[in-house]
């Protein structure tokens, strides 16, 4: 679904952060990018969502490169990027209201799209209903991530993109909202592509984990964790070894 | 604010007024009692008028302040290349005392209300095209670049995010405006006019020396001025109900 070919990338006058990297992501894969502050790990999501551009290489999604943010792919940010003047139905809304705006223009929205009206079903699915008139400022953290991830899908994306989304929450609401995000993914066969510095974080939710070290990054490695997501997987002695793994790794590099 | 303490203030300055104008004990300084029965006297003796004429000056200046001031300051914070190229012009414009110019404008535009109204509106102009610029550049990056992952292009960003949110920016830059419209209205009024509340102070006061009749212009300028106070925080609870819930 995503190919990454001899990507680089570096922001002015700034030494590359990536160099000639090579990336692939299948249709229904769930990836976490995980790797130290600075390493370009919000960069490389950025490129994915056509909000920055590669240097040199390029990045395509469905073998068309990017060149703009794509109707079909969904961006949730750690701050949630919610509107703070519009209640949690317009914030929700407000995606099919851009895409309205512009008309099926195949640039700004799908060429095949037909004004759905599926607020109030996702406002029910993801417990929103009973505040679905306030407005971000009276959420709680947890309220407003659901109704960041509730106007990404109202949108029916086939990628759904998320920037260190859970960062700002307590426990028990982070792993509620990681469980609900899983399996919202599997339901929808949506590709899943999470940023994230949290070790137990990437190896609860990427099936497959890409680590980044210090830039210029170019042959980042990655592990294979096809447990992450079922029931319980989290106390097990694999998801431990994999955590103690991965930080080990991320010590090495940093000590180099 | 709350009109509890808007009455309690009003209580303290005509209590402080009372006492000066019995210690002064001239003519000059009417006690407020004295005042307000000239006004409602002179409400029905062509202050409603003069009232009637400054609020159609003051509100059509800042109205037309509003309507050229707030689109030119979204534009302008809504680039960077305009905003560096724009910005130097502002800063040297800014501090020009405008008022300088109405001997100016009159020439220009003639003694109507014209002249008056695009005085004022060369003064509030640069008061909101700043405020607005500042709200718009201001704007966090993450939420510009949300809107942007939903497909929103400068168009749709202009209209979802940049012109809400200057909104209270907006009121904002009114409620400072206020203030110097109503002291520049005054001046306005003083020449090429026989109607407002400018043209009434100064002939009740410097030509007729009838002290109350121009404190009862005075007070009258003071509640046009606190009319449109309220009125902005009117509309500010109206469009920015977001600010206002906790």
């Amino acid at each position: 679904m995503i190919t990454i070919q001899s990507l680089t990338f570096e922001y002015t006058h700034h030494s590359p952060l990536f160099q000639n990297l090579d990336w692939k992501i299948s249709r229904g894969e769930t990836w976490a990018i995980l790797g130290p502050s600075g390493c370009g790990k919000t960069t490389l999501l950025y490129l994915l969502a056509g909000l920055k551009f590669p240097t040199s290489g390029e990045v395509s999604i469905n073998k068309e490169q990017i060149q703009r943010p794509r109707p079909h792919s969904g961006l949730i940010l750690q701050d949630y990027g919610l509107l703070p003047w519009s209640t949690v139905r317009e914030n929700v809304a407000l995606g099919l209201n851009v895409r309205k705006f512009y008309g099926a223009d195949g640039k700004h929205t799908p060429e095949n799209f037909i004004p759905k009206d599926n607020v109030e079903s996702w406002i029910q699915r993801l417990g929103l209903s009973e505040m679905a008139e306030k407005y971000p400022g009276q959420l709680s953290g947890g309220q407003r991530q659901r109704t960041a991830i509730a106007r990404t899908l109202v949108l029916e994306p086939d990628l759904l993109l998320m920037d260190e989304p859970f960062s700002a929450l307590d426990a028990l609401t982070r792993e509620d909202l990681q469980d609900l995000t899983l399996s919202l993914c599997e339901e929808q066969n949506i590709t899943l592509v999470i940023v994230t510095h949290a070790i137990e974080e990437a190896a609860a939710l990427g099936r497959k984990i890409l680590l980044l070290d210090a830039p210029p990054n170019q042959n980042p490695r990655i592990f294979e964790n096809q447990n992450a997501g079922k029931a319980g997987y989290q106390n097990s002695p694999q998801f431990l070894s994999l955590c103690k793994h991965l930080r080990s790794q991320m010590q090495k590099k940093g000590a180099e | 604010m709350k009109q509890r303490d808007v009455f309690l203030a009003a209580v303290v300055i005509l209590a402080v007024w009372q006492v000066a104008a019995m210690m002064v004990s001239m003519s000059i300084l009417p006690t407020p009692l004295a005042v307000v029965v000239v006004f409602v006297n002179e409400l029905q003796n062509g202050l409603l008028t003069h009232f009637a004429v400054s609020l159609w000056r003051v509100t059509a200046g800042m109205m037309l302040s509003v309507l050229v001031a707030a689109p030119a300051g979204l534009v302008i914070g809504g680039s960077k290349r305009l905003n560096s190229l724009l910005s130097p012009m502002i800063y040297l414009l800014y501090p020009i005392p405008k008022v300088v110019f109405v001997p100016v404008i009159i020439l220009f535009l003639g003694i109507g209300d014209t002249s008056k109204i695009a005085i004022m509106f060369l003064i509030l102009f640069f008061q909101i095209v700043v405020l607005v610029r500042d709200q718009a550049s201001g704007i966090a990056p993450q939420l510009l670049q949300s809107l942007q992952s939903l497909g929103a292009g400068r168009r749709a960003l202009l209209r979802f995010v940049y012109l809400p949110a200057s909104v209270p920016a907006i009121l904002t830059a009114l409620r400072q405006s206020i203030g110097t419209a109503v002291a520049v209205l005054y001046i306005t009024e003083l020449s090429a006019t026989k109607y407002g509340l400018g043209y009434y102070i100064y002939y009740r006061g410097s030509t007729l020396l009838d002290y109350p009749s121009m404190y009862a212009g005075v007070l009258a300028m003071s509640l046009l001025g606190l009319g449109m106070y309220f009125s902005v925080d009117w509309l500010e609870r109206k469009w920015c109900k977001w600010k206002f819930v906790s």
